[in-house]
């Protein structure tokens, strides 16, 4: 940790030097534990431990939901009731599981947009950042395939449509798709490299989010404020800073208790709130359901996917300008895979130097009528394409790449930031008081 | 804290309100004893509506997924297990699947499969499968107290029936608006004292349909009674640690902060 300087561990007795000249691992654990973090860290900073709780969460139940579940398209959604019937406490362990990945989204939400509001992608953590969006990625990905495996209806037509999309890719697309499904359509193949890599992915994400706490345990935390921690001497960065241990590990924990309180009433009251019941209804490759609706976390993506139509004059331009390679189909798909990218390139689409928006008192408004956006998009996403809702999608899905590209890039250049505290100290002074000493 | 609570809440009910938003159908709601954190089924009720569903429903629509031993469990109609093993093997027999033989049903196989001609669906799931998106009720956070509305529709889809019928293409329809075309394959398959209830209860058609709503959220969920009772226990036990970690929390912080 070249960052903050604090006290590292010095090993004692001689078993503790004998292994620390083989293996520092206890120092490893106890720089990580120990590392100095900011004070004033507020109740946005909990999300993290939340969602470190979730992969352990959904990587331990989904083990055992494993041992009892069959990937075979005549015996998988058979296997998922002989768990919820048969296996004991199986129910349990399936609505976790499955309300597990709610929570999973619910948290990395809410922890994306506390980075893009405390500006937590700015220099020096833009590696933290991309670092976290590709765990995003690879969560989405996890868990559409996840979402496959009960193979209900809404696995099915779900994946049908969402292996579609690389299906617009020009020319490559019908290969990409077939390659991907192992096979003209959705079958048996797909069944099982879904469940394949729906095992494999959380150990990558697991890995990655290694390397994700690394770097920012490298920079050291953001905070509320986006001034740095002092670095100059040991005594100024700990007026700074608590040591994670106990401080932080107490108060997430007690965060992330209230969250699990909250997660455990809805496995046991309403288990089946955040779920489709048409996949209580075992696929059917000859019945195709009314309204085809993805999960709930990817309904914001999935109405921008939707709002560029063929009659919108963008779409157009695009198709005319690239002699109809772009039609409208592949245009909603990069559109789909562009609102993500767009934030993963917040970090140099914002020309502000100030890092947190508390301090910037323009920018907060067009941060929460993004924050809106997004619940925006997540409702119209879930609604059928016709009457006004295009219209929404459409206006939604074009502030979403607005934000980005026009007003993170051009309010930096013309924003008056607010005045802003010396140090962390003065920040968190001005909250609770000077303590006496 | 709070704030960081309504704003979590609110966009979880903003989030999913919107997935359920779909057609109403005239599905009403129905206060069954099962529904909210406290609901049980009534052991009579869920007796009544299997004798409905053995009686009536059995005819024509199958409950593969539903062990029949099941049946005796604890949280369902808890039958007799001596009577689960006599009835299992008067249904109809099944093909072995060591010995490729056929052989008198037992209670630890599933019930028969309906299939073929002027066969209905599978009613297994049925609760769970016509939840929400097919009525009003069980969409929004009133989940927690009104359930999934997937027993409702069963309820008011048997009581639906219009007495109007069709015929087309060499099929009678009969007129039912909680179905989703209007028009179902189905005859109105229950009329006053078809069954003859065991417990004295009189048949009505309401009765009888509320009964077996009840029955097929029990096959549906077998084990809603026991989730619930873990519900409560992991609410609870978290609730405690929730209240200790926020004493535990507050202590350490104390010293450090100037005003408490």
């Amino acid at each position: 940790m070249a960052g903050i300087p604090h006290d590292h561990y010095e090993p004692k007795t001689g078993v503790e030097k004998w292994l620390h000249e083989r293996l520092p691992v206890v120092a490893l654990i106890y720089d990580t534990i120990m590392i100095p973090t900011p004070k004033n860290l507020n109740w946005w900073w909990i999300w993290g431990i939340v969602l470190a709780f979730c992969l352990v969460l959904q990587i331990g139940t989904g083990v055992v939901l494993v041992m009892h579940y069959t990937p075979h398209v005549s015996l998988a959604f058979a296997s998922v009731e002989h768990i919820m019937r048969d296996v004991n406490g199986g129910y349990a362990l399936r609505y976790v599981h499955a309300n597990g990945a709610s929570l999973f989204f619910f948290a990395v939400y809410i922890h994306i947009f506390r980075g893009l509001y405390y500006g937590s992608y700015k220099a020096p953590r833009e590696v933290t950042w991309i670092v976290g969006m590709i765990i995003y990625l690879l969560m989405m990905g996890t868990a559409f395939m996840g979402y496959v495996l009960p193979w209900g209806q809404m696995s099915f037509w779900g994946a049908t449509v969402i292996t579609g999309l690389f299906g617009a890719i020009p020319g490559i697309g019908p290969s990409i798709q077939a390659w991907l499904l192992g096979g003209p359509a959705v079958d048996n193949a797909t069944l099982n490299r879904f469940f394949s890599l729906h095992y494999l992915l959380p150990f990558v994400i697991a890995g990655l989010v290694i390397v994700h706490m690394w770097a920012f345990h490298t920079t050291g935390n953001n905070n509320p404020t986006g001034v740095e921690v002092r670095r100059t001497s040991k005594e100024e960065a700990k007026k700074d800073t608590l040591p994670f241990w106990p401080y932080f590990v107490i108060k997430d924990l007690f965060a992330l208790a209230l969250i699990v309180t909250i997660f455990f009433a809805v496995v046991g009251f309403m288990p089946n709130y955040l779920g489709h019941p048409d996949n209580y209804i075992e696929a059917n490759p000859l019945a195709t359901p009314v309204h085809i609706v993805p999960e709930w976390y990817f309904l914001p993506f999935y109405a921008i996917l939707r709002a560029f139509t063929a009659d919108v004059w963008a779409v157009q331009f695009v198709h005319w300008i690239t002699f109809g390679i772009v039609d409208a189909k592949f245009f909603g798909v990069l559109a789909m895979f562009g609102a993500i990218i767009a934030m993963a390139l917040a970090p140099w689409l914002d020309t502000s130097k100030v890092r947190s928006g508390q301090f910037r008192p323009v920018f907060k408004w067009w941060f929460w009528l993004l924050a809106i956006d997004f619940v925006v998009l997540m409702w119209v996403g879930a609604m059928p394409t016709d009457g006004i809702y295009p219209y929404i999608s459409l206006i939604g899905a074009t502030y979403w790449f607005a934000y980005f590209f026009v007003i993170l890039p051009l309010l930096g250049l013309i924003e008056k930031p607010a005045p802003m505290p010396a140090t962390i100290e003065e920040d968190f002074n001005n909250h609770y008081g000077t303590p006496a000493e | 804290m709070k704030k960081l609570l309504i704003s979590a809440l609110s966009a979880l009910v903003l989030s999913t309100g919107a997935v359920a938003a779909s057609e109403a159908g005239g599905v009403k709601d129905f206060a069954f004893s099962f529904e909210g954190p406290f609901g049980r089924f009534d052991q009579q009720q869920l007796r009544r509506g299997f004798q409905v569903y053995r009686e009536v429903c059995s005819a024509c629509h199958g409950l593969k997924f539903v062990p029949i031993r099941s049946l005796a469990d604890e949280g369902g109609p808890q039958m007799d297990p001596q009577w689960v093993r006599d009835y299992a093997a008067e249904l109809d027999p099944v093909i072995d699947a060591d010995t490729q033989e056929e052989r008198p049903r037992k209670d630890t196989d599933f019930f028969p499969i309906r299939v073929g001609d002027g066969m209905g669906p599978d009613l297994s799931l049925m609760a769970k499968a016509r939840a929400g998106f097919h009525g009003p009720y069980g969409t929004g956070i009133s989940q927690l107290f009104n359930g999934i509305g997937g027993p409702e529709y069963i309820h008011s889809l048997l009581n639906g029936f219009t007495g109007a019928d069709k015929q087309e293409a060499g099929n009678t329809f009969y007129e039912n608006h909680i179905f989703s075309t209007g028009w179902i394959k189905m005859p109105p398959p229950l009329s006053d004292d078809i069954v003859t209830y065991e417990d004295g209860t009189p048949a009505t058609v309401e009765q009888m349909s509320e009964d077996v709503a009840t029955f097929l959220m029990w096959t549906a969920e077998p084990k809603m009674m026991a989730r619930k009772d873990m519900g409560f226990t992991a609410v609870l036990m978290l609730g405690l640690l929730t209240v200790l970690l926020y004493l535990t929390n507050k202590r350490i912080w104390a010293p450090h902060k100037g005003k408490h």
